[in-house]
């Protein structure tokens, strides 16, 4: 299974990265290729220019910066499982990512890019809060995290922008994520997942995102609001589907995935909710 | 593209298409073999490797992504006639029966017992989820694992199931 031929760069830094996406629409940037290349090697993408941005220096730390946690676009989902200074949710959908190999090598701001639905950080990150950075030749902006994703597999990050750097805001309280993967237990991409934080050990004030299940991995609003009325969430679980196209695949039905989200939801939020207490 | 990398200690240039595969780079172009592929998905993970000191998955790695990379195969991990405890251990407690999954599994081993030396029985079965084996049932992957983990920390592992019944 080889892809089509292509040209490849390894660029030396985010503003030669930039300068060859301007250059050059039909372009893909590529991290750890973990979903890149299986694309390509499916033929469902067939870039011209693949602009390797792995070998940037100075994107691969995890920083604090007081009022938020700063994730370089090269930070791996090992780092992420395994550092102190990522909140709980976000720790557990990384460890639960793929397998040690994959692991090793697929960055968490490549998922973001990537907008997979059934991936586990992204809806972690919707959880959390905060803002992508993206850049390209004119300049830099931050995209918030309910921002960032669009469609399947699109994500609010143009063409000619790099995502260089994620912020996940320290806000305190707590926070936790659970799915079922496909291959039962934690393993593989999620057939439905959920993650929520939640300001104290009350949880009325939260924040609860699902994927998995829809498009794009989304705020369940309905729970909040529930939530922040008072709802056990048990109760609020019940909502989790509010708003969101339940779509069937190969790994459920609409019915069972829309079961699979309350599940998750009641769970992660009664897993933050012990976690901030 | 000509790339340089350091393989199995030996150093490696070569001039390749950017579309190839790393793990046909090691076999086709190195003639390493040993590196197996069994899927070319990313999921049975046959083709696990050492790359800077991590094990990855080489057919979804571009060869010109290793470009100044030290690699590691399994015909490298042995150190000359001695073997590396986890080959020791496959052999010791049939960890393998047809042994097409067994270089991936002991690259990803040797990781997993380098990183973590006294792993539990859960740990184990959890460091080799992204490698599939069709034979086994995995139970003699473990067994070997651990009796690898156990001659690492110096201690005499335990003895084999089949002895004590
Ligand atoms: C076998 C296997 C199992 C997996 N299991 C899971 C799982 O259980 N759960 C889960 O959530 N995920 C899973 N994944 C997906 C994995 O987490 C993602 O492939 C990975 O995180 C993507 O990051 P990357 O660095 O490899 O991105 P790449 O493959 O390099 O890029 C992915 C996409 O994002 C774009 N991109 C990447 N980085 C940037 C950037 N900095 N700026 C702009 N665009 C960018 C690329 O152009 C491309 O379109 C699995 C993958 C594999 C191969
Ligand atoms: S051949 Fe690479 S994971 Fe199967
Ligand atoms: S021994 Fe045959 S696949 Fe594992």
């Amino acid at each position: 299974m080889y892809p089509r031929e292509f040209e490849y760069v390894a660029a030396g830094s985010v503003e030669e990265a930039a300068q060859l996406l301007e250059d050059n629409p039909g372009a893909k940037v590529m991290s750890g290729g973990m979903s890149l290349i299986p694309m390509m090697k499916l033929r469902l993408l067939s870039p011209e220019l693949v602009v390797d941005i792995g070998r940037i220096p100075g994107l691969n730390t995890i920083e604090d910066r007081g009022d938020h946690i700063a994730i370089g676009a090269l930070v791996r989902q090992r780092q992420i499982a395994e550092s102190p200074l990522i909140p709980m949710a976000l720790k557990t959908a990384a460890a639960q990512t793929g397998d040690a190999q994959v692991r090793n090598t697929a960055t968490f701001a490549g998922a973001i890019a990537h907008a997979d639905v059934a991936a586990d950080t992204p809806t972690a990150f919707v959880a959390l809060g905060g803002t992508i950075v993206a850049k390209c030749v004119d300049g830099e902006r931050e995209i918030a995290a309910d921002a960032c994703f669009v469609d399947t597999l699109t994500s609010a990050l143009e063409a000619n922008e790099i995502l260089t750097e994620v912020r996940i805001p320290k806000s305190g309280g707590g926070s936790a994520y659970d799915k079922l993967g496909r291959r039962g237990g934690h393993t593989d991409y999620s057939v439905a997942g959920a993650a929520a934080w939640v300001a104290d050990s009350s949880g009325r004030e939260c924040r609860v995102a699902v994927g998995g299940v829809g498009t794009i991995p989304a705020l369940a609003s309905g729970v909040m609001e529930a939530m922040a009325s008072g709802a056990s969430p048990e109760d609020a679980a019940e909502r989790a589907c509010e708003g969101i196209t339940v779509l069937e695949d190969l790994y459920g039905s609409e019915e069972y995935k829309s079961h699979l989200a309350k599940v998750f939801v009641r769970r992660a939020l009664e897993q933050a909710m012990a976690n901030a207490s | 593209m000509e790339i340089t990398l350091t393989v199995n200690g030996e150093k490696v240039t070569a001039d390749v298409e950017p579309r190839t595969l790393l793990v046909h780079f090691i076999r086709d172009e190195l003639r390493l073999t040993g590196t197996h592929v069994g899927c070319e998905t990313s999921y049975c993970g046959a083709c696990t490797i050492h790359l800077n000191g991590e094990a990855i998955k080489s057919c979804t790695t571009l060869a010109v992504q290793a470009d100044g990379a030290e690699i590691t195969t399994i015909e490298g991990l042995a150190d000359g006639e001695t073997l590396h405890p986890v080959q020791e251990g496959f052999w010791e407690r049939h960890g393998l029966q047809c042994g097409f999954c067994t270089p991936g599994m002991i690259m990803q081993a040797a990781k997993i017992i380098e990183e973590n030396p006294d792993p539990s029985e859960d740990e184990i079965r959890h460091g080799i989820d992204g490698n599939l084996c069709r034979c086994t049932g995995y139970h003699n992957i473990v067994k070997a694992i651990e009796y690898a983990a156990a001659k690492a920390r110096g201690e005499e592992p335990e003895p084999a199931e089949w002895e004590t019944v």
